[in-house]
């Protein structure tokens, strides 16, 4: 209260600040957190005044029937009888209210989110603009996750235009919180975009903040800064290529040749599942081509594959090694009598 | 010692006759190649342009002793664009190790350059294979600065008619099937300029199997090929 300068002065402040947010605001002092709380939701009125409908007790109906509408009469009842009908909890609530029982209380934690809007001084219409004004809230973006020892897994910016809205999303692959890296991202989403009206104001919204902690930069290239390296090349590929245009390969037990390897996100690989096959082509052809029989000196094989019955794709090819014309190594197959080209011996 | 010994000794001279300077490489596994290439391998900090004729002569076998040492060494690689489906279990019989490898489709030619410089600048990427229809003098310039700025092997693969333009590249080896065998021919290197064609010794896929073809058969079943000896998978 003296740090405050008193009751007075402390109130002021607060309703102060609480118009300066435009908010509605009841006060009310009580010496228990509760007892204020159930003053302002009555109007200010004294605790022994205050209906009981303030105190949100689930025996409404119960006191409606005995007679008892306000606080002070419910406080006068015998506390035996009261506790008996409506239950111990009632009563511990009354004594907060008092401050005769202490009272824990949760601190109130500013939600794990951020939204800043940003009116730009005059209409931008190109990339390298919009990045520098979404610069200054993602500056702010970072000082909140600093706070917070957070990051975040992705945020959107609005464009708010004249007539429209463009939201650009960014994702990441791990969560992060400087401006830097994110600017970086969002610089190849923008570069993508194009804008068919000038942008007047810009919004950033951030939520799903995870945990993060901050950690040292290695003084010489070790494997930890590379594999950071490595993540913000994949974030970058993918922000402007696209999800899909980065991937890993995997082998896949099967003995189909289209079947027998898979798309995986990259670093997805056990080689403890691989089991050698025959010799494979280090090119395989999205489709199989067509081939003339005369073109082909037929220089390994046949390996039969025969295979796939169950799930309806089945195949049943004869693979040989061959050489064609131009002296290429493929990898042909003999299907219903005629030849096609399945890979490439590269 | 004569003084021009001493002379040569003491100072970093660049003899023509002396093929190369103790130039940063990655063994390619092939004695006779390293023999060759400055360094004793496949440069790295500097572009290496393969430039072929047609597909399937070997181009990747080439490379491949030297992806797999740096893949199972934990080193990252990047295929870019490339005009196939890189097939999983050849390279992985290989000895690569896919969890290091990663592929990156790119739709445009200015996409793959980005993400080439990217790869490149990102110092994540050890190996960088890209695969580029065309691209200019000015284009190939900038990747070679930022191929320098790494220490990654970069192979671009591009059509034959490229050796005729003028390129940054500090390496261009032309690939010619000879006989069954691949011929290379190296165009440019640093250092003196190289005679003959080498005879690379491929791993061929037909040492793996030792065999030569029967006749294919018109038709048959599985039960019948096994009883003939050969490789049914069912």
């Amino acid at each position: 209260m003296r740090l405050f300068g008193g009751l007075e002065r402390l109130l002021e402040r607060l309703r102060e600040g609480l118009d300066a947010m435009e908010l509605t605001t009841q006060f009310a002092v009580a010496p228990a957190a509760r007892a204020a709380i159930w003053r302002s939701r009555g109007g200010g009125a004294r605790l022994e005044e205050l209906p009981l409908e303030v105190t949100g007790f689930d025996c409404g109906e119960f006191f409606r029937n005995i007679g008892i509408s306000t606080v002070g009469e419910l406080l006068k009842l015998p506390r035996e009888g009261l506790a008996r009908r409506c239950g111990q909890a009632l009563l511990d609530d009354l004594d907060r209210a008092l401050g005769t029982a202490p009272e824990a209380r949760e601190y109130f934690l500013p939600p794990p989110r951020f939204a800043a809007k940003l009116e730009l001084p005059a209409e931008v219409s190109h990339a390298d603009g919009l990045l520098f004004a979404a610069r200054r809230l993602l500056v702010q973006l970072e000082g909140l996750l600093a706070a917070r020892h957070a990051g975040v897994r992705g945020f959107t910016l609005t464009l708010l235009q004249s007539e429209a809205s463009t939201v650009v999303e960014v994702q990441l692959a791990s969560p992060a919180r400087e401006a830097g890296r994110l600017g970086r991202l969002l610089r190849e989403k923008l570069a993508t975009l194009s804008l068919s009206c000038p942008v007047e104001a810009i919004r950033l919204e951030a939520g799903d903040f995870s945990p993060l902690h901050a950690r040292t930069a290695g003084m010489f290239g070790d494997a930890l800064a590379e594999d950071e390296g490595w993540e913000r090349l994949a974030e970058r590929l993918q922000a402007r290529l696209g999800p899909d245009a980065l991937y890993g390969l995997a082998t896949h037990p099967d003995h189909r040749p289209e079947y027998s390897w898979r798309r995986v996100e990259a670093g997805e690989w056990d080689p403890r599942e691989f089991r050698h096959p025959g010799p494979r082509p280090l090119w395989l052809l999205q489709a199989p081509r067509p081939t003339r029989e005369d073109d082909l000196q037929l220089l390994a094989g046949p390996e039969r594959i025969e295979c796939g019955w169950w799930d309806g794709d089945d195949a049943r090819r004869d693979y040989f090694i061959a050489r064609f014309s131009d002296s290429s190594l493929g990898w042909v197959y003999r299907e219903a009598g005629a030849w096609f080209l399945h890979g490439l011996f590269a | 010692m004569t003084p021009l010994e001493e002379i040569l000794q003491r100072h970093p001279v660049w003899r023509g006759g002396a093929a190369f300077s103790r130039a940063a490489a990655v063994p390619s596994g092939f004695a006779v190649l390293d023999g060759e290439l400055p360094g004793g391998g496949w440069p790295t900090g500097g572009l290496t342009e393969i430039l072929g004729l047609q597909q399937g002569i070997g181009e990747l076998r080439l490379l491949l002793p030297a992806l797999a040492a740096l893949t199972t060494a934990g080193k990252r690689v990047i295929w870019l664009a490339p005009p196939h489906l890189p097939y999983a279990p050849a390279l992985a019989a290989a000895g690569v190790d896919l969890a290091r490898l990663a592929v990156v489709r790119a739709p445009g030619r200015r996409d793959s350059l980005w993400a080439a410089e990217q790869a490149l600048r990102s110092g994540a990427c050890h190996a960088l294979l890209a695969w580029f229809r065309n691209a200019s003098y000015a284009e190939l310039r900038r990747l070679a600065v930022a191929a320098e700025a790494s220490c990654a092997l970069v192979a671009l693969f591009r059509p034959r008619e490229a050796a005729r333009e003028p390129s940054p590249a500090c390496l261009r080896i032309a690939l010619e099937p000879v006989q069954g065998e691949l011929a290379v021919r190296i165009l440019k290197r640093r250092g003196a300029l190289a005679a003959a064609p080498l005879r690379v010794p491929l791993k061929s896929p037909l040492h793996a199997l030792g065999r030569s073809p029967s006749s294919p058969p018109a038709s048959g079943d599985a039960r019948a090929r096994r009883s003939l000896g050969l490789p049914v998978h069912a």
